[in-house]
């Protein structure tokens, strides 16, 4: 068991050139990453990207083909998954149907024979943090997703975990009950002031309660940042299309600030690091002109809109790839087959690195 | 005018509704009436009717078989029933028991196999019941002949004197017993270890519980129904068996099945044989309500999983 040093010295988990093969799928490349205590950091990534592995890796359930993975300096591959100061939240929350919810958050604590009053105490405060004393002599059966789920929440908070892993804890929630869960996450995560390393492949959950987002593809890190930096500034074409809903553009550039993608030349911020690669622009970011704007000007015409409430959603055909997704506020009205100027500001376009 | 209600989506009335209902359970009640209660009822009633003078039944109600079975007879109060009462439960409880700690191993053995391989070896563990228990039982004694190996090796080793046969002894019953139910142990055990949901095992171990306590509420648990059908299906036809003990045991301890088999046969006294069968009955009703209990406690929603 691994203790909080009495000096409180913070128990940072660093995974250090972790590979991992399932016979001849190589699931985990070499990925090295350091999580500061305390921090809340999302695995992203779509499925088989070895965000899950990884995961696993760190729980017990797996051991890496090679690499290390140490908490506060102590070597974690050594312990196995029960004596690992770490709990996790199952994807199926896993609780045990044979016991109350009592009994199943007091599960922890009593395998580590901790005295019953202290065990009484302690799952008292997890379900009050989680909601669900009332529900203590229930079985899991006779209870919804979201009440599982904040059993399977409150049964690992409540041994005190170091690292607390959540895997895809959401995914069987319907979408207004997600929102919620998602901000009772974060608030706990505050609560308790311990890591969160959370796995999902929805990039809205990933921004909505991230401190730091992990982007992960073929068992490496794409991007490693705050979920503004991965969000604004994604550095290739596989974040920029996985985080949401960037236009990519294929371009050609020859060392000028200028850059050629078929359908108009774009100016640049600054010149592109390649002669053929893609550049993004968000959706939000390109303005609708009447007028032919002075730089970055394109003419296109609207083959769809659509409603969003909040916004308007338009796809303007520019005789490219693909038409421009362009977001515009609610009283802009625009009508289907009009022609119209989009203009692409240099600064918002987002040279990525292929 | 009877009220209308809607069922399954159709409108109807409930004396019709009772009707249907009626018409579709009829077939199994008659059934169940003429096949096992009646029968049930005739042996209940002819347990406390007495033997006549020259064998036959007097139908005059008496509690002389009870007594009997208990131990007393006209000449005292003896040991030699309730001995084999006591002999033919236990020998089906540690055969139970036996089968119990064979077959957990082997279904879990099954069913870790690739899904291809498993009907093959699920039917290996059935083919030995397709031979008559007659001649399989003939086959044991053979096996553990004195000139077999396997009475050699125990001869070696100074478990039995030189030149005799395993058999008969209390070891070979056992044998004799567990390759018999093994099949009925296995296969129930077998629909539940492959059905486990092993992420409660991954979760029992993130939960920091031992060898012992994950086994026990990570795969025991959702055991429970596959074990308490093997229980069944092992203790209650173990209980009346006796074929067994008399061919691998030298028909030196008389079990239930055989008192039964005496009553009905030599001794020509159907009454009593009837109060030994219904203690057969009985004991396999009272395994089945204590079974029951076990399972409301360990398991009380394993129908309603997830």
């Amino acid at each position: 068991m691994i203790a909080t040093p009495a000096d409180g010295r913070p128990l940072d988990l660093s995974i250090a050139g972790v590979d991992k093969s399932f016979g001849p799928v190589h699931v985990l490349r070499g990925l090295s990453v350091g999580i500061p205590d305390g921090q809340f950091v999302t695995l992203l990534g779509p499925s088989g990207c070895g965000k899950t592995t990884l995961l696993r890796i760190v729980a017990g359930f797996e051991m890496p083909d090679r690499g290390d993975v140490t908490l506060g300096g102590n070597d974690l591959l050594r312990l196995p998954a029960h004596k690992r100061p770490v709990n996790t939240v199952f994807q199926s929350y896993a609780l045990f149907p044979h016991l109350r919810v009592e009994d199943n958050v007091a599960f922890g604590l009593r395998s580590r024979r901790v005295a019953a009053a202290e065990t009484a105490r302690r799952v008292r405060e997890a379900m009050d943090t989680m909601r669900i004393t009332e529900l203590a002599r229930r079985y899991p059966h006779e209870l919804s997703g979201g009440q599982r789920q904040r059993i399977a929440l409150a049964r690992a908070l409540v041994n005190e975990p170091e690292v607390l892993l959540l895997d895809e804890p959401m995914s069987a929630l319907d979408a207004k009950l997600r929102k919620e869960v998602q901000a009772e996450l974060k608030r706990i995560q505050r609560q308790y002031q311990i890591t969160f390393i959370l796995v999902t492949h929805d990039q809205d959950e990933a921004i909505a309660v991230s401190d730091r987002i992990l982007i992960m593809k073929d068992g490496r890190i794409e991007q490693d940042g705050s979920p503004e930096e991965v969000y604004e500034r994604p550095v290739s074409r596989f974040v920029a299309e996985f985080m949401g809903s960037a236009n990519v553009l294929t371009a050609t550039c020859d060392g000028s600030d200028t850059a050629a993608c078929g359908f108009a030349p774009l100016r640049l911020a600054a010149p592109a690091p390649w002669r053929q690669g893609h550049i993004a622009i968000r959706p939000e970011d390109i303005e609708v002109r009447e007028i032919q704007p002075a730089v970055n000007g394109v003419r296109g015409t609207i083959s769809e809109r659509l409603f969003r409430g909040d916004h308007w959603e338009l796809l303007v055909d520019v005789h490219g790839e693909h038409p421009m997704r362009v977001i515009t506020e609610p009283d802009q009205v625009h009508s289907e087959g009009e022609e119209i100027w989009l203009e692409l500001p240099p600064d918002d376009l987002l040279v990525l690195r292929d | 005018m009877a009220s209308h209600l809607v069922v399954d989506g159709y409108l109807t009335t409930r004396p019709r509704l009772y009707g249907r209902g009626g018409l579709l359970i009829a077939g199994a009640f008659l059934w169940m009436g003429l096949f096992l209660f009646a029968p049930l009822g005739g042996l209940a009633g002819l347990a406390f009717a007495q033997r006549g003078e020259y064998g036959g039944v007097e139908w005059i109600f008496s509690w002389a078989n009870l007594t009997r079975l208990a131990g007393w007879d006209e000449f005292g109060f003896s040991w030699s029933h309730l001995t084999i009462l006591w002999r033919s439960v236990w020998l089906a409880t540690v055969t139970t028991l036996l089968c119990l700690l064979l077959g957990f191993p082997m279904a879990f053995w099954i069913a870790a196999k690739r899904p291809a391989q498993r009907p093959l070896l699920l039917a290996l563990v059935m083919v030995p019941s397709c031979v008559n228990l007659v001649i399989r039982t003939y086959a044991w004694q053979q096996f553990l002949g004195s000139q077999m190996p396997a009475a050699w090796l125990a001869q070696s080793l100074g478990l039995v004197p030189e030149g005799a046969a395993l058999y008969p002894t209390v070891t070979a019953v056992y044998l004799g017993m567990v390759s018999c139910m093994l099949p009925f142990t296995v296969l129930p055990l077998y629909t539940s270890v492959e059905r486990l949901d092993w992420s409660l095992v991954e979760a029992a171990r993130d939960l920091h519980a031992g060898r012992w306590r994950t086994f026990r509420h990570g795969i025991l648990a959702q055991c429970m129904p596959g074990l308490l059908a093997a229980t069944i299906l092992t203790f209650i036809p173990a209980l009346g068996m006796f074929v067994i003990s008399d061919m691998l045991g030298g028909a030196k301890f008389l079990l239930v099945g055989n008192l039964i088999q005496q009553q009905f046969g030599s001794m020509n006294d159907w009454p009593f044989g009837a109060m030994a069968g219904l203690f057969l009955v009985l004991a396999s009703l009272v395994a089945l309500w204590g079974l029951r209990i076990v399972s409301e406690r360990e398991a009380p929603h394993h129908g309603a999983r997830r």
